[in-house]
């Protein structure tokens, strides 16, 4: 018999509808991966079966959850099947917890609330469950506040509390999206024991394919909010009937086409030789022993505190129209080195060379020229851009860095051809942001970060915002303007996937320091520092892990 | 955390310097002369000149200043010009009647406020909440003079309930002397009210869109006990830091008040110097309450720190 039986499940907000004839059922002890992007309806079903949907949202059809009718059930009896039966998990864990309560409290406030336990008693079963999902009393008491903890670790509190009265269900939406490959390899197999321990169902939403794939057995496509196509897991994803799996499965696996034409460097000493012109051509940026250090935080008034190193005596190079990769774990430096690059901050000790001169040390207005060949696209498409002003504005706010400022006729023919060359319409100049896609608001990011002609472009992790389809198409675009305007990029990322897709060259940072560098495709299959092999073994594959589902069922 | 009780307290302290420079230097470009003013216009040239000898006020304004900022320092404010006797006394007459007031109007517009904050953002956009901050809306409108007038014509002259004015002192026992501040009190609190429901219910709006509410949720806590148990606390810092703004009006409201209600106050002391240009009772007065806001502001950065963790920690 089910735990969760949805059956033709349909909900308005307003009056748009949302969801139609959804179907999906799990059963004690069950993985079902709930996968599709954004705006497909996943949150609002996971949301739909916990009751806490917005006040305008109209659901009809049946949802039953082990024989109770959801749809139907009391506020009270939905209270007492929150966090007692069903517990979920949320994807932002940064925050997902209160942060002016101790995380003992926020544990134990659920056990007291269900089974009127005291204090003492609900405190004490907190505590277990903090051991249980690796946050050991040792270092993590229960009177630590949620800002104490990292993303991870925040994650494991916000599973602590979900599953803290052993829930029959537990949905988890997007549970690993915001943490790093490693974290999300740990996080994945604490649910995956919890769920073995416990007999509980798992309803796991997720965008990403591979994920699912580990983990679920069976899985559930919705795209608009439909159902395209439910059963065995290993058998839709390697049958792929339906084509809008075959889509995602494809999006999911996407290497743009690229020349590879730019490997010159360390790789290659004897071409250097052989070609007198390379030889001469410097590199574009040459980082020398750069190190960055914050201050420490104080315990004491008295007591000098020994600073933070974030970045550890780092040196590399970039040459000219060449795409590398820095990859590392959340936290290893790769952004406060990024910064660095950008002339946003400063070095502790080191210098930063690019087009052979200093920019270390340097005013705002000396900078000005390295500036302009030198831009930047960030993640989040949507927090980068004022929405009270026109992509005009928007696209062209680099200009201010040219010698000479242009006319407004000018400005906008630049920024015509910006927008033309990211794949979009010089129409589109006179809209707002909110006007656009997620995608398309990375594409223009993109379009005002190339907007300068810039020699280099470093973009932090400029797809992991962004569905699989849209994320195909961003790196196809990033592979083409590299080949077209001859930028080189820098590319901050923890995704190997996109290191592989975009990148000649990859750098491994760990602890504030570059453990690995090399070709792209040599280090990730072959990865020789220990910072390294850890990555790529978390690192989900959607490849393997079909075949190793498939192995498994024989 | 001992770091941050520091900077506040130096800041707090400097404040009071500086504030006290400027209540001296502006009192000093106003035009009239106390001497003057206390001997009558038929006093003569050399009568005038030697009580400036005597009151110190042919002394330079740098060491008129330390003098005065010493006397405050040991609670020595000077003479009234006027009354003749140390500020000090006519102070610490009118202050069990100022201080009193302040507190039960400051209480009040806490303890109405906060209820009805967390009544209309948790009907946000229905018909109680338009209600509520409908009402709110005219309390910030109507002129606490006004509205004070109208409490007395209810309660005092129709009713008669409590007194329409006066004060019979706290010899009179406790009971009857509170009667006196209860309108007072009202009127000055009614409009800080008005003000502190809509900041509590704009800020309670934008914390109960965090995650973490729902995740209060998704552990099956009701609305009202998220609403109480995790939105209230982390509401609390916008709202503490307009209850300390808000301070420095009700004391500038009990100056108009205590007209009204006829309160041998503070408000009225000060009000009387001014027509009678006592320098001197007003300076003291005004660094009084301005040692005051600083005080009561000192204290709201210091909340801070109780109600969020995230201030204890940090430098």
């Amino acid at each position: 018999m089910s735990l969760l039986e949805i059956e033709k499940l349909s909900l308005t907000i307003g009056d748009t509808p949302i969801l139609r004839d959804v179907e999906l059922s799990v059963a004690p002890g069950e993985v079902m991966g709930l996968v599709g992007e954004s705006g497909s309806g996943k949150s609002i079903t996971a949301l739909t079966v916990m009751r806490l949907l917005p006040w305008a949202a109209r659901a009809s059809g049946r949802v039953a959850f082990d024989g109770i009718d959801i749809l139907a059930a009391s506020e009270d009896q939905m209270c007492a099947l929150r966090g007692d039966d069903i517990g979920m998990v949320f994807q932002e864990p940064m925050t997902a917890l209160n942060p002016v309560k101790t995380i003992g409290e926020q544990v134990a406030e659920g056990i007291r609330w269900h089974t009127r336990a005291s204090r003492a008693d609900a405190e004490d079963r907190a505590r277990k469950m903090l051991d249980r999902v690796g946050l050991p009393s040792a270092q993590f008491p229960l009177s630590r506040y949620p800002h104490e903890l990292s993303g991870g670790q925040r994650q494991r509190v916000v599973i602590a509390i979900a599953c803290a009265l052993k829930p029959k269900l537990l949905i988890a939406d997007e549970p690993t999206t915001a943490l790093d490959v490693v974290l999300q390899a740990q996080i994945l197999d604490l649910l995956r024991d919890l769920v073995a321990e416990n007999r509980m169902g798992l309803l796991l939403i997720s965008h990403d394919l591979a994920v699912v794939t580990e983990m679920a057995g069976r899985i559930t496509i919705l795209r608009h909010g439909e159902v395209m196509e439910a059963g065995d897991t290993a058998r839709t994803l390697s049958e792929q009937l339906h084509p809008y799996t075959r889509q995602l499965a494809q999006a999911s696996m996407h290497v743009p086409a690229r020349a590879r034409t730019h490997e010159v460097g360390q790789d290659h000493p004897q071409r250097q030789a052989a070609n007198p012109l390379l030889q001469v051509a410097k590199p574009l940026l040459q980082v020398d022993s750069v190190t960055r250090d914050y201050p420490g935080r104080r315990k004491s008034l008295l007591k000098r505190v020994a600073p933070i190193r974030a970045v550890d005596d780092v040196s590399f190079s970039i040459d000219p129209r060449q795409s590398v990769a820095l990859v590392g774990r959340s936290g290893c430096g790769k952004s406060t080195l990024a910064r660095m690059v950008l002339a946003l901050d400063g070095p502790t000790s080191g210098t930063i060379r690019f087009r052979g001169e200093v920019i270390t040390g340097n005013s705002e207005a000396e900078l000005k020229p390295a500036r302009r060949d030198m831009q930047v696209v960030f993640q989040d498409p949507y927090g980068s851009f004022d929405p009270r002003q026109k992509v005009e504005k928007l696209v062209a706010e680099p200009l201010h860095v040219l010698e000479k400022r242009p006319t407004t006729a000018e400005r906008r023919e630049m920024v015509a051809k910006a927008l033309h060359e990211v794949g979009l319409s010089p129409r589109d100049m006179d809209k707002y942001p909110h006007e656009f896609s997620g995608g398309q608001r990375q594409r223009l990011s993109i379009a005002r970060a190339i907007i300068t002609r810039p020699k280099l472009v470093v973009a932090d992790e400029p797809v992991s915002a962004l569905d699989v389809s849209i994320r195909a198409q961003i790196l196809d675009l990033f592979a083409e303007l590299n080949q077209k305007l001859g930028v080189a990029y820098l590319f901050i990322t923890h995704d190997l996937t996109v290191a592989r897709a975009i990148t000649d060259q990859v750098m491994i940072m760990h602890d504030g320091k570059i453990v690995e560098r090399g070709r792209t495709s040599a280090v990730l299959d072959h990865p020789q520092s220990e910072a390294a092999k850890a990555l790529v073994a978390a690192a989900p594959d959607l490849h393997r892990a079909i075949a190793r589902r498939l192995q498994e069922q024989g | 955390m001992t770091a941050y009780l520091l900077k506040r307290l130096a800041i707090a302290l400097i404040t009071l310097v500086l504030a006290s420079m400027v209540v001296f230097a502006v009192l000093e470009i106003i035009p009239g002369d106390p001497a003057r003013l206390m001997l009558g216009m038929n006093a003569s040239a050399d009568q005038v000149e030697l009580l400036r000898n005597q009151m110190g006020l042919n002394a330079p304004v740098a060491l008129r200043y330390l003098h005065w900022a010493g006397g405050l320092l040991s609670l020595d404010f000077g003479r009234s010009y006027t009354y003749s006797v140390p500020v000090i006394d006519l102070v610490r007459e009118r202050i069990v009647v100022s201080l009193p007031l302040a507190l039960i109007a400051l209480a009040l517009s806490t303890i109405i406020a906060i209820p009805v904050g967390l009544f209309s953002a948790g009907r946000h956009g229905r018909a109680g909440d338009t209600i509520a901050m409908g009402a709110a809306q005219l309390g910030v409108a109507v002129p606490n003079f006004w509205f004070a007038l109208m409490l007395i014509y209810l309660f005092a002259v129709w009713l008669r309930l409590v007194p329409a004015g006066g004060f019979p002192g706290w010899s009179a026992g406790v009971w009857p002397a509170l009667k006196s501040l209860v309108l007072p009190a009202i009127a000055l609190a009614l409009p800080q009210a008005a003000i502190l429901a809509r900041v509590t219910r704009s800020a309670l709006i934008e914390v109960l869109n965090e995650d973490y509410i729902r995740t209060a949720r998704a552990k099956g806590l009701p609305y009202r006990a998220v609403l109480w148990r995790h939105a209230l606390r982390n509401a609390m810092i916008p709202v503490l830091t307009i209850l300390g703004l808000q301070f420095a009006f009700l004391l500038a409201g009990t100056i108009i008040i205590e007209n009204v209600f006829y309160l041998p106050g503070l408000g009225r002391l000060m009000f009387q110097a001014i027509t009678q240009r006592d320098l001197i009772v007003v300076e003291s007065v005004v660094m009084l309450l301005v040692a005051a806001v600083i005080a009561v502001n000192l204290l709201v950065d210091l909340s801070y720190a109780v109600v969020d963790p995230r201030l204890r920690s940090r430098q």
